[in-house]
């Protein structure tokens, strides 16, 4: 059961990153294609952790926290280009 | 593939629905991501997987490493105490951000600035 769990929870993201993707190809604005990187990040986090839990091994937990951080950082530094078109001032 | 059948059934089942609410919950709000009209409203899809999507697959991994290992293992409460915090403050720039720019472009129906140079205080 925990098995059919795990496939089922893996098929979700599969889609949900593929419907990102596709959302970040048409997306009409900038801030749309942002949110949609953005979206992109948090899934991925989500997958990297379901990983460790098919392996049952603890090592995943700084990779996902790595793009945790990164993940933010970078989205910040699009907003304020976009607001001000620089990033550092 | 680990020996999941070795856990006791009060453990598997709730990581099991856990995991099915988590991974439900994120690709439905991905389909609202791509299905919704306005940018406006799609900056509210993707936090159905933000705060509850991220949150059941953290919380299942909590309760099968903790029923694996015999103690309380709680580190994933980082990961989701830290998407908790910048979540918010990442949405309300990107809104902040395209507001900027509607205004700047004249788009129809976007909410004027407030008269006390509010235009200003947008970044």
């Amino acid at each position: 059961m925990m098995a059919l769990a795990l496939t089922f929870a893996f098929g979700c993201f599969a889609v949900a990153l593929l419907l990102n993707l596709i959302h970040l190809l048409r997306a009409p604005t900038l801030p749309d294609r942002i949110l949609a990187v953005d979206t992109m990040v948090v899934n991925t986090i989500a997958l990297i952790v379901l990983y460790g839990v098919k392996t049952a091994s603890g090592l995943n937990f700084e990779a996902a926290m790595l793009l945790a951080m990164t993940g933010f950082v970078s989205t910040v530094a699009f907003c304020k280009f976009l607001l001000r078109g620089s990033i550092i001032e | 593939m680990t020996d999941f059948d070795t856990l006791s059934l009060w453990v598997a089942v709730p990581v099991g629905l856990l995991l099915v609410l988590g991974s439900t919950l994120t690709l439905l709000g991905t389909v609202g991501l791509v299905q919704l009209k306005s940018f406006y409203d799609r900056l509210h899809a993707p936090t159905l997987g933000t705060s509850w999507g991220t949150a059941g697959v953290l919380l299942a991994s909590i309760l099968l490493f903790s029923a694996l290992d015999g103690r309380a293992v709680l580190h994933e409460l980082v990961i989701g105490i830290f998407l908790l915090i910048t979540t918010p403050v990442t949405l309300m720039l990107l809104g902040r951000a395209a507001l900027h720019r509607d205004r700047a472009e004249k788009v129809r129906g976007i909410p004027p600035a407030r008269a006390r140079g509010d235009a200003g205080s947008d970044g």
